[in-house]
């Protein structure tokens, strides 16, 4: 495998996703988007994710809507079940609580319930992530809600390239997955192939190999997990990163090969540490090593509190990269 | 058909004085909550309602302390015209521990139960079914308080409104719902998000009077909130005001106007509420220019101090985040 043919252009989270949606648009007149603000009558989008969608293909098939989340879900999973691949946006992770029958007792059963019926081959963008000082109401991980409602995936990328190819696979997917846009991760400019395909769902990324620890992250604590692993390195201790890419269903596999290798396991994940994806790996890795581990699992994720305000708080509600590096030499050193 | 007032109440001299008192401290306010964001002392998100004055103003002259407000992120002129006091508001927006809300809610969720300030969210749509408790819990003690939800155009076509504006029908509810109508929902135009072209008519389908008034104009706003008012402590049940109105400053601080040309921005500042009230009062002899500089000086005084408090507060300890997710502490 020779990387010199692969041609490797800068490009952000933002430019990566609409890059998909074009070609995903282009390749497949089933594909449709839809959401708050999306058409370019309206920007485009908040941040600008959509640009040039409703240009390209239309107001058809590219539709801004009223500020309405439940019939925002519900369009996309009826239109999803009469053959279209819709691509609904939820401006913001704590709106899809406004569409939360919508989602949990609809897009995520209906294939279920329906005995194998209906299917629902949608996809629910959305963006969150602490940091800008939006306090309790713009910022929350919730993917923990949605990895425990069967039947719906959950993806979230960290780099544009993982973006690009994991919306490609996202919108073929036959069922409904949501995929979580995390703040940093849409702006931070990465080297990305220029032709990056469709990347296949449920697959976690080996992003560093080590010997030490396994250290499972995703979306964009991913950033603090590599400021970490870089000081870790300094300090002697070799770390095997993982980013897992897709919460739900997770890569048992990779994440379980790596751990019996180390024999060591930190998780983690901006989303609360109670009851966190961190809690469902931990279980996991412990059934199946029991007796193989140097050390317990270790999680980090937020305290059990809301996204506070006050930057000062904000800060220390955040795991940070110290707080990491602590974590990942507390393990190593035992065992 | 939507609603025409059978009785137009009008406002006194001194009350039309207080209207524009309550304008010119929210005009202020916003004026300097701008400059600081500029300046970089306050990082926050900031909804400017800067053209929506008249609205809480007009309204609020004619609440008492303890009627209730329950707002939205484009709220702090709802909270201003209910007489908050400006220190802990500004120590609330600078983070600090003085704040209304010790720092963790943010210009965002303020909440001040003493001026009945009691709910601030940042959810559109939300808060309209919570003003209903508040209005439930009014006749419940009998009292003749009044409860007012506001919100935006956008709103108005969330499953919440219309699911909270029945329940306020059935239930008789002392709520006034006071949509402002400042033509755009984000970068969404009015008419390409809501199917009717007065939201007022959409309380005729849950059987409340419904009236569209001249935001920019606080002589109306006043008159239909008198009506309003009148009719919830009365007994009779809620209200829904349409007022229409502009926002100058954008939906978000740094907001570059893109969706809207610049005739309509040009047109829309033309009828700014604020200079054009101000020459009304000269006009009819209700005030002086000395009287109206006194007032703008005080306020400005106000706002200052309240902003050298902020400044000087401390930050939250990390502990609170440990408090106030239940009554009891969380241990450490
Ligand atoms: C449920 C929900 N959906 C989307 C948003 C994002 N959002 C914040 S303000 C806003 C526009 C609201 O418009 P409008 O109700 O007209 O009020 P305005 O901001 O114009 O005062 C939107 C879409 C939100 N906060 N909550």
């Amino acid at each position: 495998m020779s990387t010199d043919t692969v041609e490797m252009v800068k490009m952000n989270g933002l430019q990566a996703i609409n890059a998909a949606l074009m070609e995903a648009m282009e390749a497949d007149e089933k594909v449709l988007v839809l959401g708050e603000d999306i058409a370019d009558n309206e920007g485009g989008g908040v941040v600008g994710v959509t640009k040039g969608l409703s240009t390209k293909f239309g107001t058809m098939r590219v539709k801004s809507t009223p500020i309405s989340e439940q019939a925002i879900i519900g369009a996309a999973i009826g239109a999803a079940m009469a053959g279209y691949k819709p691509v609904a946006e939820i401006m913001l992770m704590n709106f899809t609580t406004v569409a939360m029958d919508m989602i949990v007792n609809h897009a995520a059963k209906l294939r279920f319930m329906s005995g194998g019926q209906s299917q629902v081959p949608m996809v629910i963008r959305t963006l969150t992530g602490a940091g800008n000082q939006t306090a309790g109401q713009h910022a929350d991980f919730y993917e923990a809600w949605f990895a425990h409602t069967a039947g719906i995936k959950v993806v979230i990328p960290w780099t544009p390239a993982d973006f690009k190819g994991l919306y490609l696979s996202a919108i073929q997917d036959p069922d409904p997955v949501m995929i979580i846009e995390s703040g940093k991760t849409l702006f931070v400019p990465m080297d990305t192939p220029a032709n990056q395909g469709p990347i296949p769902l449920g697959k976690a990324n080996v992003v560093m190999p080590g010997t030490d620890l396994t250290l499972v992250s995703y979306g964009q604590m991913m950033f603090s997990v590599m400021q970490a692993v870089e000081e870790l390195g300094k300090a002697g201790v070799s770390v095997e990163v993982i980013d897992l890419r897709t919460v739900s269903p997770w890569d048992k596999e990779t994440v379980l090969a790596s751990a019996e290798k180390t024999g060591r396991l930190l998780v983690v994940h901006e989303a609360g540490r109670n009851f966190g994806p961190g809690a469902e790996i931990a279980a996991t890795v412990q059934e199946e090593l029991f007796g193989k581990l140097k050390a317990p699992v270790g999680r980090l994720g937020a305290p059990y509190c809301s996204v506070p305000f006050a930057k000062k708080l904000e800060d220390a509600f955040l795991v940070q990269p110290p707080e990491i590096v602590a974590e990942a030499k507390r393990l190593a050193a035992m065992g | 058909m939507t609603d025409t007032l059978s009785n137009r109440a009008s406002p006194d001299a001194d009350t039309q004085l207080d209207i524009y008192r309550r304008m010119l401290r929210i005009e202020r306010n916003d004026e300097f909550t701008r400059a600081q964001i500029r300046q970089g002392r306050i990082h926050a998100p900031y909804y400017s309602a800067r053209g929506q004055e008249c609205i809480p103003a007009g309204i609020s002259a004619l609440l008492n302390d303890d009627d209730k407000i329950c707002t939205i992120y484009r709220g702090i002129q709802d909270m201003v015209a209910k007489n908050m006091p400006l220190r802990p508001l500004w120590a609330e927006i600078c983070g600090r521990v003085d704040g209304t809300c010790k720092g963790k809610g943010g210009p965002m969720h303020l909440t001040h139960p003493e001026t009945g300030v009691m709910v601030t969210t940042g959810i559109v749509g939300s808060s309209m079914p919570i003003a209903n408790g508040f209005g439930w819990a009014a006749l419940l003690d009998g009292t003749k308080q009044v409860t007012v939800a506001y919100f935006g155009d956008g709103a108005s076509n969330i499953g919440a409104f219309h699911e909270a504006l029945n329940l306020a029908s059935v239930w008789k509810l002392p709520v006034i719902f006071v949509c402002a109508n400042n033509g755009f929902a984000e970068h969404t135009r009015f008419e390409n998000g809501t199917g009717v072209d007065q939201i007022s008519k959409r309380a005729i389908g849950y059987g409340m009077p419904g009236y569209t008034v001249d935001g920019n104009d606080p002589i109306d706003v006043y008159a239909h909130a008198h009506a309003a008012i009148e009719r919830a402590r009365a007994g009779e049940g809620p209200t829904l005001l349409e007022c229409k109105t502009f926002r100058f400053m954008g939906h978000v601080f740094g907001d570059n106007d893109a969706y809207m040309t610049k005739e309509e921005k040009a047109a829309a500042l033309e009828k700014d509420p604020l200079p054009l009230f101000r020459q009304k009062l000269i006009d009819d002899g209700i005030a002086t220019e000395e009287q109206l500089e006194k007032m703008k000086a005080d306020i400005e005084a106000e706002v200052k101090d309240a902003i050298d408090f902020a400044m000087n507060c401390e930050f939250p300890s990390d502990d609170e985040l440990r408090r106030d997710v239940f009554a009891e502490e969380i241990p450490a």
